[in-house]
């Protein structure tokens, strides 16, 4: 298991926008560069890629919820 | 003072610049605030504080319902909104009238009307004040266009009557361009919106942003002179100055005392900012908005001027009649200030939220540092960047611009990336020292790679 770990402190989103859908399922596979998810900081959103490929297996950050620097976004199966 | 129990709906350095204002008024200070700000430096400064929900903005500074519910548990008597968030919205303001608490800037009606786009024009149009030379409604033919264009000179703008989002805009330099982009423009607009109708006005090229501060107490209003903010990026103004070298005096007299006529025409109360194109070339000025609220640079506009425009403010929205006459409002040097953002400017201008590990404000005569730091604060992730704006005041612009470089040496911000390298490098450049600049100077300069470390 590896895990998506939140590059910068900001609020963590699991889609691209409110009504599409998430970027990742548990099953999906992962390929490195894909992207996992959204930091928002300080108005400016930056996408969280994978640096793996493997099989995603669940958020574990909720999504629209404050994250801190270094915290576990999400975890692939490698 | 009526006024005795203020609730500052806002936060960061505005928070810290209301709470001083309202101090030294004599008034007591609630600072709401939400969970990622717990510890700012607005809640440890003011009298009282009250959490008003989570960190995300939506769920507390701009909900409304949760806002005027914390103003009456605390028995404000006014609130204060600062600058951005609820401060320009009409159905903020509506509420707290309604719940029978004084709001620090114009009635409901008055931000509504001068929010809109249209009625706003009308409302300058109406007072005198020249507005972008265009067609009257829409209009529906080629022919039609040429002749609006003849009337307002070229090159000329054609947009969707009904647009918006840039679509169906062309600029034409002649009647021939003109004869040829129109159609285009039409087709494009019923593409777009299902309605071919278009609207031509004055393309004003490389404009410069002037702006006119004023203060109303609903019946009289006086103007603070002009203010200069054309090095923007990314729409974003960086670099502020008060007065605006480029005018000539009659020019400044004109648009300074628009700006009066259309705030007393719509009865304004409060601080407000008449946003204005200048053609330099032409020597004509355009308004374009109104802001209905503080903003970030009034700083400037104290220092030239040695009023309290805060203060100002929070007594005429109390009641009062305004404290100085017009001949009475006197201006000497120049000012500038520059917006201090937790951003690496080397990376994109990357957000940078860190942690304020050790803090050097420079000091001296003339020199003024509006923030909201202290050694050890983290800064939350959750909101704008602007950590604090850095203002000197000097005997003429030249003067001033030295006093920015000499000053932004001594000033140390240690734990975060700011954007001090790019004003270092601004305060040393020729062509901000010429004046020579307009509102899409600064992002070619940062394109070509004027901005390198060794420059800062």
């Amino acid at each position: 298991m590896a895990q998506v770990i939140s590059p910068l402190p900001g609020t963590f989103y699991v889609k691209p926008s409110p009504e599409a859908a998430l970027y990742k399922n548990p099953g999906d596979p992962v390929a490195i560069g894909e992207t996992i998810g959204l930091i928002e900081v300080m108005k400016t959103f930056i996408e969280v890629k994978a640096e793996f490929a493997g099989t995603f297996s669940a958020y574990v950050a909720e999504d629209g919820l404050p994250v801190t620097a270094g915290q576990v976004l999400a975890e692939v199966v490698v | 003072m009526n006024i005795e129990r203020l609730l500052i709906a806002n936060r960061g350095e505005i928070a810290v610049r209301i709470i001083r204002a309202a101090k030294e008024l004599g008034i007591t200070t609630i600072q709401a605030y939400s969970e990622g700000d717990a510890d700012m430096l607005a809640v440890k400064l003011a009298d009282e504080s009250v959490c008003i929900g989570p960190a995300k903005a939506t769920e507390s500074y701009l909900n409304i319902t949760g806002v005027v519910a914390a103003a009456i548990e605390k028995s404000a008597d006014a609130v204060h909104p600062g600058y951005g968030f609820l401060s320009e919205s009409p159905e903020f303001a509506r509420a707290i009238e309604e719940a029978g608490i004084k709001f620090v800037g114009p009635s409901a009606d008055t931000i509504e009307r001068m929010g809109d786009k249209v009625a706003a024009r009308q409302a300058a149009e109406a007072a005198g004040v020249p507005v972008v030379p265009g067609s009257k409604g829409r209009i529906e033919s080629v022919d039609e266009a040429v002749e609006v264009a003849a009337k307002v000179g070229y090159p000329v703008m054609v947009k969707a009557a009904a647009g918006g989002g840039g679509k169906g805009i062309r600029i034409a330099e002649n009647e021939d361009e003109l004869r040829t982009l129109a159609p285009q423009a039409q087709q494009e607009a019923a593409a777009a919106f299902g309605d071919g109708g278009l609207y031509v006005e004055r393309s004003v090229k490389s404009p410069r942003h002037i702006e006119v501060q004023i203060v109303g107490d609903g019946k009289k209003a006086v103007h603070f002179y002009e203010r200069e903010c054309s090095l923007q990026r990314r729409r974003q103004k960086v670099w502020e100055e008060a007065g605006a070298d480029c005018l000539d005096e009659e020019t400044r007299d004109k648009l300074c005392m628009a700006a009066v006529a259309l705030a007393e025409s719509v009865n304004y109360r409060g601080a407000g900012t008449l946003e204005y194109l200048y053609d330099e070339s032409k020597n004509e000025f355009f308004f374009i908005e109104m802001n209905t609220r503080i903003q970030v640079e009034h700083p400037v506009t104290e220092m030239i001027t040695g009023f309290d425009l805060v203060q100002e403010m929070i007594r005429v929205c109390g009641g009062e009649p305004l404290s100085v006459s017009q001949d009475q409002v006197k201006k000497s040097g120049h000012a500038i200030e520059v917006r201090l953002n937790a951003e690496d400017p080397f990376m994109q201008f990357l957000p940078w939220p860190g942690k304020v590990e050790s803090l050097k404000i420079p000091e001296g005569e003339g020199i003024r540092f509006d923030h909201f730091m202290y050694e050890g604060y983290q800064i939350p992730p959750f909101y704008d960047s602007l950590i604090g704006k850095l203002i000197v005041h000097g005997k003429d612009r030249a003067d001033a611009i030295s006093k920015m470089a000499t000053a932004l040496d001594g000033l140390e911000i240690n734990g975060l990336k700011t954007t001090v390298p790019l004003h270092k490098s601004l305060a040393r450049d020729a062509g901000v020292a010429s004046g020579d600049f307009h509102t899409q100077w600064l992002e070619p300069w940062l394109e070509a790679g004027n901005l390198k470390p060794e420059n800062t």
